[in-house]
């Protein structure tokens, strides 16, 4: 399956150039960039593993671009996104967020179902690719 | 008092009938203070009636008078508790309209009530006769009063949060038909619109709980379908369920239940009155749920340019209350709105700080003191073929509602909601490049459609379709008028 | 990703027509050459070659755009004379010109000395150097004092791991940053002399001579206008032989010694003032630096003299 999390997940997976693009749309708008990485896509996983600090002070994404690549060297099989910050006041959140590489393959989850009183039923959402441990989960087993 | 002052009040007191200008109501050099509720109406006097008076009578008659002199009035520091109209205008291209200017004293108020505002305001004076029509065009809170009242109780900040969903607006549908659907087949809607790529879906303002489903049942199909969705997808779904009913007491047990079953949102109708608006939103705080609102009914007094309440003071009162979504208008959309208006009812929801705009409709400066905003909800008749135009006229922080767009797509529930999800994604891809999507617009949904049938098929099915008719409420301004 | 990339089209016959005129005031470089002018006082031989090499870029983007460029243009530049004469000032407009003839994208100026760069512990240089090429990237990298960057006789000395850092920079990024090299005409050569692979990479070299007598007085006296004061008479005489002194002092920093010197005035005029307070001042008093304010300076004892 194909996790569709992050805002441009719908489209074909970006190119070089349309990353660059965006991330240069981000420091225009003065948001610091940063790049998370997980083999844990659950949805409601919030804090994927940093990879560097949230970039301040960057004008060009070309700067930004160089982070890019070596995540994308080190992490291969790991799903990585780039995140936007904004700290002006009333926001002070992410303003945009979207995945920039996936494993090769996606088992995706599995809905788990506890048949509560009535006929209320618990949900939960399984990871499959949780059964296997943190570091060996895609990509037959390539560590961090 | 002095001996002349003493002459004056006893005059002023007397039994009889005075005129509302003299009773104190209008006076032209008054100046608002920082902590008071100022009202802006649109008054049609009856013929005759001059329009100072009618501005004082509107504003004697929504404060402290009646229609003769009461001794009464005298126990009571009577002068603060009169509102004061202190200007009138006339208004531009309307020869029988005036603009008046009424200010109020905070301590006529109940802090934190707008049950309390609106009654005050205009719970007395709409019928008052000396006038052929009253309008309650726009509204200053002050931050004294902005500061009594909790707000939304997500907001957008934090919904985005909770979903993990940035840049971009997010995209709902309602279910169709409106009515007459089974529990079973009502939620095949919700998981298909749901799979195909819609973030929400939504119950009509008439669902409640009908012969033909019951509300338990709605909502437990619902969620199953929200639940499978989120696991074919990845992401977080959700179902605005529905939970007007007739009395608190039922409203409560739905928004329980709601929660019971791990449902994000919930949703109520404007309907249910403002006193339960208030008490939901302090409901969904602490419950952790979105809460959004249909603005059912509001056409019946909102729509007439001179008669009834405008919508930008309904959203204010909205967002004062505390509701995290609220519908404000398409522009290109089946229902009313022209792009000024409804660009000044999305700045109102969702600004820090509103300065004042005449072109958009906004008389008043208006500081909304770090109260959440609120999450507009454009719906009725869009479709993807129109993304470039509401990405243009509503911005990215909107939930973009296509129920008949995705219901009534050719190949299927789960293919319209694509549609519209790469059609959207594509086009803020687009505009964050830089590229002008005003113009561009068509040919970017037809490259996106290159690589997506379904959007495609969208596109051949409505790409001509338009609502252009007149507005009828549109704003009144002088170009170069100056700040209020 | 540049604006100018290689072209591997035939050049064009010679029917085709190249307006340099439209391409030099389409890239609107005249108001920054202009600013140069206006700004910096001297510097001819600089101001020459600024316009040397902005004609030159010009030209190659024209070259460029006929099909005719074979290699990507070389950007890189070093910047050698003493501290105080313009360097930092001319890299920034440096930095400008290629923005507007679009030869980076941003045209930002980041300026860095060895600290910046270079760490003080194993493993602390890379993430450093990175750090500082990152936020160059897009603009124009100023290193001042470039040569700290190699200290030969210290073996546990980490500016070579800046240096390489910089180097693979400068290759794998040719697109992305301009880096100029900047300190003493000596010490500069001989930097370059240990690293060639650095040397190679520099295309343009600028030397900036140092103000003569005449253009230091000038430079004082703008700056004086601009914190509002005035010289008397006698002052101005004082200030001429103070200039003339100064320079053959050693540690002579040019505009910044001129700067210092001044500040240095104004605190013995405040002197001065307080200690004839009892009587009232006027304006022209409190804006008058007078020959005694100048002439206290160390700069005129006499060799073996101490006046402190």
């Amino acid at each position: 399956m194909r996790i569709t999390q992050g805002t441009f997940s719908y489209l074909p997976d970006l190119t070089r150039e349309q990353i660059a693009a965006q991330i240069n749309y981000c420091l225009e708008q003065g948001w610091a960039v940063s790049i998370e990485y997980t083999d844990d896509p659950h949805p409601r996983n919030t804090y994927w593993e940093m990879f560097g600090m949230p970039m301040f002070d960057i004008q060009d994404a070309a700067g930004v671009m160089v982070e890019v690549d070596r995540a994308l060297s080190e992490f291969p099989e790991y799903y990585i996104k780039v995140n936007a910050f904004d700290s002006t006041h009333g926001w002070e959140t992410v303003r945009l967020s979207f995945i920039i590489n996936r494993p090769r393959e996606e088992p995706g989850f599995r809905l788990d179902r506890l048949e509560a009183e009535g006929r209320t039923i618990r949900y939960s959402t399984h990871t499959y690719a949780g059964q296997k441990p943190a570091g060996a989960r895609y990509g037959g087993g390539e560590t961090a | 008092m002095g001996n002349q002052e003493a002459q004056q009040s006893s005059e002023r007191y007397r039994a009889g009938v005075l005129k509302y200008s003299q009773m104190g109501y209008w006076q032209p050099d008054y100046e608002p203070a920082e902590t008071d509720v100022i009202a802006l109406f649109r008054i049609t006097p009856q013929e005759g009636v001059d329009p100072e008076e009618a501005a004082a009578a509107v504003a004697g008659e929504s404060s402290t008078a009646t229609w003769t002199v009461v001794w009464t009035d005298r126990l009571t520091a009577c002068d603060r508790y009169r509102a004061k109209a202190y200007r009138v205008d006339p208004v531009p291209g309307a020869p029988d309209q005036y603009f008046a200017y009424i200010a109020y004293d905070l301590d006529l108020f109940e802090g934190g009530s707008i049950a309390n505002l609106t009654a005050s305001i205009i719970g007395n004076v709409f019928g008052f006769k000396p006038l052929k029509a009253l309008r309650l065009e726009d509204m200053r809170i002050p931050v004294a009063y902005v500061k009594t009242f909790d707000g939304p109780p997500t907001g957008i900040v934090v919904e985005r949060e909770r979903l993990d969903k940035f840049g971009r607006p997010l995209l709902g549908a309602t279910v169709k038909p409106k009515l007459g659907l089974s529990g079973k087949n009502y939620g095949r809607v919700v998981y298909e619109a749901l799979r195909g790529g819609l973030d929400f879906t939504k119950d009509d303002e008439n669902i409640n709980s009908q012969p033909f489903m019951h509300w338990r049942e709605r909502f437990l199909y619902c969620m199953e379908a929200v639940n499978r969705a989120q696991a074919v997808s990845g992401e977080v779904k959700g179902h605005y369920l529905n939970v007007t009913a007739a009395t608190m007491e039922d409203m409560y047990e739905r928004a329980e239940f709601a929660r019971e079953l791990g449902s994000v949102i919930i949703m109520i109708d404007l309907v249910i009155g403002y006193t339960a608006i208030q008490s939901m939103a302090k409901w969904a705080r602490r419950n952790d749920m979105i809460l959004h609102l249909h603005r059912a009914g509001h056409s019946t007094y909102t729509r007439q340019k001179n008669h009834g309440v405008s919508f930008r003071v309904i959203s204010k009162w909205m967002r004062l209350a505390g509701v995290d979504h609220i519908h404000a208008g398409t522009v290109v959309g089946k229902l009313e709105g022209d792009p000024n208006s409804v660009q000044g009812f999305y700045n109102v929801l969702r600004e820090d700080h509103n300065p004042v705009d005449l072109q958009r409709g906004l008389f008043f400066e208006q500081d909304w003191a770090g109260l959440n905003k609120v999450m507009p909800v454009a719906s009725g008749g869009i479709h993807a073929g129109q993304m470039h135009q509401l990405l243009h006229y509503l911005g990215e922080d909107v939930v973009l509602q296509f129920g008949g767009g995705t219901i009534g797509h050719p190949m299927g529930i789960a293919a319209g909601a694509t549609a519209n999800r790469v059609a959207l994604e594509a086009m803020v891809l687009a505009r964050n490049e830089g590229r002008d999507i005003w113009n561009e617009g068509p040919d970017i949904l037809k490259a996106a459609a290159k690589q997506c049938r379904p959007l495609e098929a969208a596109l051949d099915t409505w790409g001509e379709i338009t609502f252009d008719y007149t507005s009828t409420d549109t704003p009144d301004f002088v170009p170069t008028a100056t700040a209020s | 990703m540049g604006e100018t990339g290689r072209q591997h089209q035939p050049p064009a016959g010679d029917e085709a027509r190249y307006d340099l005129a439209a391409l030099y005031e389409a890239s609107d470089i005249e108001a920054a050459l202009a600013s140069l002018n206006a700004e910096m006082i001297g510097l001819e031989p600089v101001k020459t070659r600024v316009r040397e090499i902005a004609a030159l870029l010009l030209v190659e983007k024209l070259r460029n755009d006929a099909g005719l460029q074979a290699d990507p243009p070389a950007l890189h530049m070093s910047f050698t004379g003493n501290p105080g004469t313009g360097k930092t000032t001319v890299a920034r407009l440096m930095a400008d010109i290629l923005k507007k003839l679009g030869y980076v994208r941003k045209g930002h100026l980041v300026a860095v000395t060895r600290d910046d760069l270079v760490g003080e512990f194993i493993g602390h240089t890379a993430p450093k150097t990175r750090e500082v090429i990152k936020k160059a990237m897009g603009g124009v990298l100023f290193i001042d004092e470039a040569y700290y960057l190699f200290r030969p006789e210290n073996e546990r000395d980490y500016g070579k791991e800046a240096i390489e850092i910089l180097l693979q920079a400068m290759e794998n990024n040719r697109d992305d940053l301009v880096v100029i090299f900047a300190g003493y005409e000596e010490q500069m050569e001989r930097f370059f002399s240990s690293n060639p692979g650095l040397r190679s990479r520099v295309a343009h070299h600028i030397e900036f001579p140092d103000y003569d007598d005449q253009e230091l007085y000038r430079i004082a006296e703008l700056m004086l206008g601009h914190m509002q004061y005035r010289l008397s008479g006698e002052a101005e005489e004082a200030l001429r032989d103070y200039i003339h002194l100064r320079r053959q002092q050693p540690g002579f920093a040019n505009a910044r010694s001129i700067r210092n010197a001044l500040d240095r005035c104004r605190m013995r005029q405040a002197k001065r003032l307080f200690e004839q307070r009892q009587r009232s001042l006027s304006a022209t008093e409190l804006a008058t630096i007078e020959a005694e304010d100048l002439l206290a300076s160390r700069v005129f004892d006499e060799p073996g003299e101490n006046r402190r």
